[in-house]
């Protein structure tokens, strides 16, 4: 009676704080994750490509659906782009030429789905390449390294169905190539294509399938394996590089709120501009000028979007070798592009087991190694890199050949041979360089800086100077040890000659106590006038 | 409660991080000491903390501040031009060069720059305006405690044991045989439903005796129409022969060699392509017999047939032999002659499957 509740709008989040806690009682989880940190590093923000292109996917995507008919019923054309006025062609065509000129910005959805598809392959390659090289696939993370490659596989099939969907000229020919792939698998080869297509190639359901498979079935799938990977990468924390103060047990970086959350955000716009942009300006895929699908007419050059295309290479380039026996054909097409596909798939997926079996290496990994310093792997990568450039290569041999007027066998040989001779090569310089980067390391440790400044000896003799690291021994050698990071090698990294450079492709450090500020040039002569500089010997 | 900021925290210094528990009812702790800590329940320190700006209000703040300001601005400016352009610009297709082609790349743009100004925008502002901090969170992975892993263990083993089944020999087989069909049950419509027999639908075409060959109009072809090293595409003329969900494996290239390329081909035929030529004429099925592309690319002066796809090269002098490239087998040669009325007809359908192998081929 005597104190009439006034409201209070300022008091307003605190209460609906309070009635949501009472409910749920979610205090300390929310602060837990509000408290969380995460290791800051350029490398660990490739993933988030894939991740923000696969929204951008699903938002492009759906408003695709809502106007494209999966339909292989034979019509004529009669809308508003007027090379194909009057072509027959099926409904799945027409109606993608609806909506790139009959629906007002139809095509920029379009072309933006398509530009976010290429990117979320990319990044997605991207990505491994730094899980690869750093090592962050190693125990605790082997379950999230076969995850993200199953997310290759599933993101290559859901790109090759997309593309397929307009039933254009060019993608028509990649779907005969899908069929004769499927009918060359033995025994149930010629079953299985003709169920999967509901009978012969082309047939009339080919489309609606392929359709409800990459509209339902396959992103349903990846939204559900990428939920998981980043609720794994959640749990188990993300990896970090060595650094000061960092190690096996912790992670040093920045909280998840408000920091890491305005940069995701940030992030994601800028995902989201760049596939804006490229869909407004880059043409891709003009389907109309590809003409509907026609299995007697093929154009030169036709090749599968890139993330295929290695797969493509391997089909061209695999010699012509038929097995017939007991009135049985296993075709050459099997052993390229099923056989092919599964091994490359497969070994990439165990090769975190591989690597801990033979090394017997069973300790958990937090921290991410530098690529130098396991030239094993790193040359391994760089042979895996290799051979898949050598394929993908060879995917466009046909272009590379009319482009610089080679011969097109030429090409196809150099595929072959090169898919034999080129990997162990990049083994072997890899592995070279790596030992001689570590090599340079330790002897910048052990030796010091090179200062660029030339000293005369009494005796006449000429020596470098070095500015070591840290204290030397009783021979000028320096005693620090190897972090696992990388080592300065030049005079700017300790100071001199101004700021040292700190920014975008090194890791942010939180600097120390006197290290703010712009250091003088007079750090170094003050190491001098301690008689810190050395010989180098 | 006082609400000040927080200012510089490094560890070691005189405001080291708490480690001890604190009274959180303490009237005298400031909002950021009640921030350490939640930081210290959830095993978070922080050992770096710096405001970007310890003296607010400085010229270099400030311009900051405007920048980011600028970029959510340069959003809203580029969002309504967006609106503007989606709703007035023309778009609608017309031939020729005019201003309806820029109305995707006036979307891309104006989408893109407003994207871009919260993404810029929102970067800045964490990089320079959010606290520069080192944070260290301990990191609990690893197994679970041995305790745990042991009553956890014990208690799944128990629930087992609850169930009886390993005492209970009948259920273990009933189970196994009465619901094991289950999954077959529910497999049977959604896998079954899809499977079909190839039956000869791989091995034979449209093609048939007395099928004519026709254009891709459906008129059907006179040898006159192709000239001497000269092909054309030709399709069984019968319904649904040209286009549509049967017609992926009849294309055929007949192709009127010279004179002399004529008789050598007649001169190779093997067993099963004897009297498959009409006079300089042979037809070869188009579909390779590597991954099925349409074979299209003919040489005359070589009479080698290169499929664009992956580069198989077929000798038509020879039986369509395939010299390079990865197919394996002969393309088929379709036996053709002239009906009564000039007019090319097969006389029969391929004798051998066309395009890519599978298993039970030959």
């Amino acid at each position: 009676m005597s104190t009439r509740r006034r409201f209070n709008p300022r008091q307003l989040p605190a209460n609906a704080a309070g009635a949501i806690d009472d409910r749920f009682q979610v205090a300390s989880p929310l602060r837990n994750v509000l408290n969380k940190v995460f290791p800051d590093h350029w490398s660990f923000l490739l993933g988030e490509i894939a991740l923000f292109s696969f929204i951008v996917l699903l938002l492009t995507g759906t408003f695709l659906t809502l106007f494209f008919d999966p339909s292989m019923e034979e019509v004529t054309y009669n809308g508003s782009y007027t090379p194909l006025q009057g072509v027959e062609m099926s409904r799945a065509y027409a109606s993608s030429l609806d909506i790139s000129f009959d629906v007002r910005g139809g095509l920029i959805m379009r072309q933006m789905h398509h530009w976010a598809a290429l990117l979320f392959m990319a990044s997605l390659i991207v990505h491994m390449f730094r899980v690869f090289f750093t090592g962050a696939f190693r125990k605790p993370r082997e379950l999230n390294w076969v995850i993200g490659i199953t997310l290759f596989a599933l993101g290559l099939f859901e790109g090759l169905f997309g593309y397929s969907l307009p039933d254009d000229g060019l993608s028509g020919t990649g779907m005969r190539v899908t069929f004769a792939l499927i009918q060359s698998i033995p025994i149930i080869g010629s079953w299985l294509a003709i169920s999967l297509a509901g009978g012969e190639f082309p047939g009339t359901l080919l489309i609606p399938r392929l359709y409800i498979a990459h509209v339902l079935l396959i992103p349903g799938l990846i939204l559900a394996l990428i939920a998981v990977h980043v609720g794994l990468v959640f749990k188990q924390k993300h990896t970090q590089w060595p650094g000061p103060g960092r190690t096996e047990h912790n992670v040093v970086g920045y909280r998840m709120f408000p920091n890491y959350v305005s940069k995701q955000i940030s992030f994601f716009m800028i995902v989201f501009a760049v596939t804006a942009l490229l869909g407004g300006l880059f043409q891709i895929n003009p389907i109309w000028l590809f003409g509907p699908y026609n299995p007697a007419v093929v154009s030169a050059a036709s090749q599968p979007d890139w993330y295929a295309m290695f797969l493509d290479g391997l089909v061209r380039i695999f010699p012509a070798w038929e097995t017939r026996f007991l009135g049985y054909t296993i075709s050459p097409l099997f052993w390229a592009g099923i056989v092919g596909m599964g091994l490359i798939i497969t070994l990439a997926a165990i090769y975190p087991f591989l690597e801990a079996r033979f090394t017997k290496d069973k300790a958990h990994h937090n921290l991410l190694e530098r690529p130098r310093d396991n030239p094993n792997r790193t040359a391994l990568g760089a042979m895996a890199i290799t051979f898949y450039m050598v394929l993908l290569l060879s995917g466009v041999n046909d272009v590379i050949a009319e482009r610089f007027n080679i011969s097109l066998n030429a090409m196809t040989w150099a595929g072959r041979i090169g898919l034999l001779l080129l990997p162990p090569l990049a083994y072997y310089i890899t592995h070279r360089i790596c030992l001689g980067l570590q090599q340079h390391d330790r002897e910048v440790l052990v030796h010091g800086v090179e200062t660029g400044i030339i000293r005369r000896l009494p005796d006449g003799r000429f020596e470098e100077v070095h500015q070591p690291l840290g204290p030397v021994d009783e021979h000028g050698h320096g005693q620090l040890e190897y972090a696992g990071w990388a080592v300065p090698k030049k005079m700017n990294r300790l100071g001199a000659l101004g700021a040292a450079v700190k920014g975008f492709f090194v890791p942010i450090e939180g600097p120390t106590p006197d290290g703010k500020g712009a250091p003088q040039a007079e750090q170094v002569e003050a190491g001098q006038k301690r008689e810190e500089v050395t010989t180098g010997r | 409660m006082t609400t000040q900021t927080a200012d510089r925290v490094m560890a070691g210094g005189a405001e080291a991080t708490a480690t001890e528990p604190i009274d959180v009812n303490d009237p005298s702790l400031s909002r950021f000491d009640l921030v350490r800590e939640g930081m210290r329940r959830d095993g978070v320190e922080i050992v770096y903390y710096e405001p970007r700006f310890p003296v607010p209000g400085t010229k270099e703040e400030k311009r900051i501040v405007r920048f980011i300001a600028f970029c959510f601005l340069m959003t809203g400016v580029a969002s309504l031009a967006f609106l503007a352009a989606f709703i007035w610009w023309p778009w609608e297709y017309e031939p020729g060069a005019n201003i309806n082609k820029w109305y995707t790349p006036v979307l891309g743009i104006t989408m893109g720059v407003a994207l871009l100004g919260i993404g810029v925008g929102l970067t800045v502002w964490a990089k320079k305006l959010l606290p520069d901090e080192v944070v260290v969170q301990e990191r609990h992975d690893g197994p679970s405690p041995d305790d745990e892993r042991k009553i956890t263990g014990a208690t799944l083993l128990h629930i087992g044991e609850e169930t009886g089944l390993a005492r209970r020999p009948l259920l273990k087989g009933a189970l196994t045989l009465g619901l094991a069909p289950v999954g077959l049950m529910a497999a049977a419509p959604l896998v079954g439903g899809l499977i079909q027999r190839p039956g000869d639908l791989l091995v034979t075409t449209g093609w048939g005796p007395g099928v004519r060959l026709v254009h891709e109009d459906g008129t059907p072809v006179r040898p006159e129409d192709v000239s001497v090293g000269g092909q054309i595409t030709v399709f069984p003329g019968v319904p649904g022969g040209t286009r549509g969900a049967t017609a992926g494996d009849s294309a055929t290239l007949l192709i009127h060699l010279r004179p002399e390329d004529a008789e050598e081909t007649r001169r190779n035929a093997l067993p099963i392509n004897r009297g498959a030529q009409w006079g300089n004429f042979v037809a070869y099925s188009k579909i390779c017999t590597h991954a099925g592309c349409p074979a299209s690319l003919y040489e005359q002066q070589s009479n080698r047939l290169l499929c664009p796809c992956h580069q198989s090269q077929f000798l038509i002098t020879d039986n369509a032999r395939p010299v390079f490239g990865p197919a394996a087998r002969r393309l088929p040669q379709l036996p053709i002659e002239v009906d009564e009325e000039g007019f090319f007809v097969a006389k029969s359908d391929y004798l051998t499957p066309v395009g890519p192998s599978f298993w039970e081929r030959e």
